[in-house]
């Protein structure tokens, strides 16, 4: 992954494989704390305590049409190769949250990269989920909450093309991060 | 700057053409895998470019859609397309710049554009 939006993407396709109906993406960058911290939490299945152990190791998958699992690898290595740290909780029935922490500035911390693509396809993919993005960039805050946008819309399905062009600009329009 | 309340103008204007989202039968299906090795080797810009294409061709008829891993990380980004017609057809190593073309030529004339399929990797 050459871009920490494209693990969230990844990342995110779990909370969906999970079952859940809501997925809050939460970003806060602070360059006073030289801190970029990542979290994802969703109300899927969860997993119990001997899942959360074995979803770090490569050799694990759930899936039957290959025999490694790389997605919450390589996100917590994109975290720990940044002098950062990784964790994940989870509770069965209830829900999982997995955060990775970076220091902002290390040479090794990868961009963030296109978020608005990232939240732009989640949405479009699955317009049945909810998505809550929230972001906080030096303070400044940011929030895209698709009930909102239902509430709006009506019948009217979160993946119409006029839609999906309203929420890129309005990302655009809204967004902090660099 | 858009606001919220432009959504409210999209509701009102799909009201006025009746039934734009659900009357139309999807009966060509084109599937993204976005899996891990799907999103690394670069499923995202396949996606915005499929559904740029959709959109700006207006082709109501078309849903795209993802799914997991099938398999051949090798050959990802992967894309099927399924129409009536031709069934299941498989492309392999997409990229953004090949999406206008696969649609033109596959999805409006029918005709596969062979050498993306997995069918022309595999010789």
């Amino acid at each position: 992954m050459r871009e920490l939006s494209l693990n969230i993407l990844d990342i995110t396709q779990n909370s969906i494989s999970a079952g859940a109906s809501v997925v809050e993406i939460s970003i806060l960058q602070s360059e006073e704390k030289d801190l970029l911290e990542i979290a994802i939490t969703d109300n899927g299945k969860g997993m119990t305590a001997e899942q959360i152990i074995q979803v770090t190791d490569p050799f694990y998958t759930t899936r039957k049409t290959r025999k490694v699992g790389l997605g919450i690898p390589l996100f917590k290595m994109a975290a720990e190769m940044s002098g950062g740290n990784f964790s994940i909780t989870s509770t069965p029935g209830v829900g999982t949250k997995i955060v990775a922490g970076f220091q902002n500035s290390h040479i090794d911390r990868m961009p963030m990269g296109d978020m608005n693509s990232t939240i732009g396809s989640l949405i479009y993919l699955n317009p049945g989920i909810d998505f809550i993005y929230r972001e906080s960039v030096n303070e400044a805050e940011f929030i895209l909450d698709t009930r909102e946008l239902r509430t709006e819309l009506g019948e009217v399905p979160l993946n119409a093309p006029e839609v999906t062009g309203w929420i890129k600009e309005y990302f655009t329009e809204n967004t902090k991060l660099r | 700057m858009k606001t919220i309340a432009e959504l409210k103008a999209i509701r009102e204007a799909a009201q006025g053409s009746k039934n734009i989202y659900e009357g139309t039968e999807k009966e060509i299906r084109i599937v993204v895998g976005m899996a891990t090795c799907g999103i690394a080797a670069g499923a995202r810009p396949v996606l915005n470019a499929l559904v740029d294409e959709v959109t700006r061709r207006k082709l109501n008829n078309v849903v795209v859609t993802q799914t997991g891993c099938i398999g051949i990380c090798q050959f990802e980004p992967v894309i099927e397309i399924t129409t009536p017609e031709l069934g299941k057809v498989t492309y392999v190593k997409v990229t953004a710049e090949k999406i206008p073309q696969i649609i033109t030529e596959h999805v409006v004339n029918g005709k596969p554009v062979e050498q993306y399929t997995i069918g022309a990797y595999k010789k």
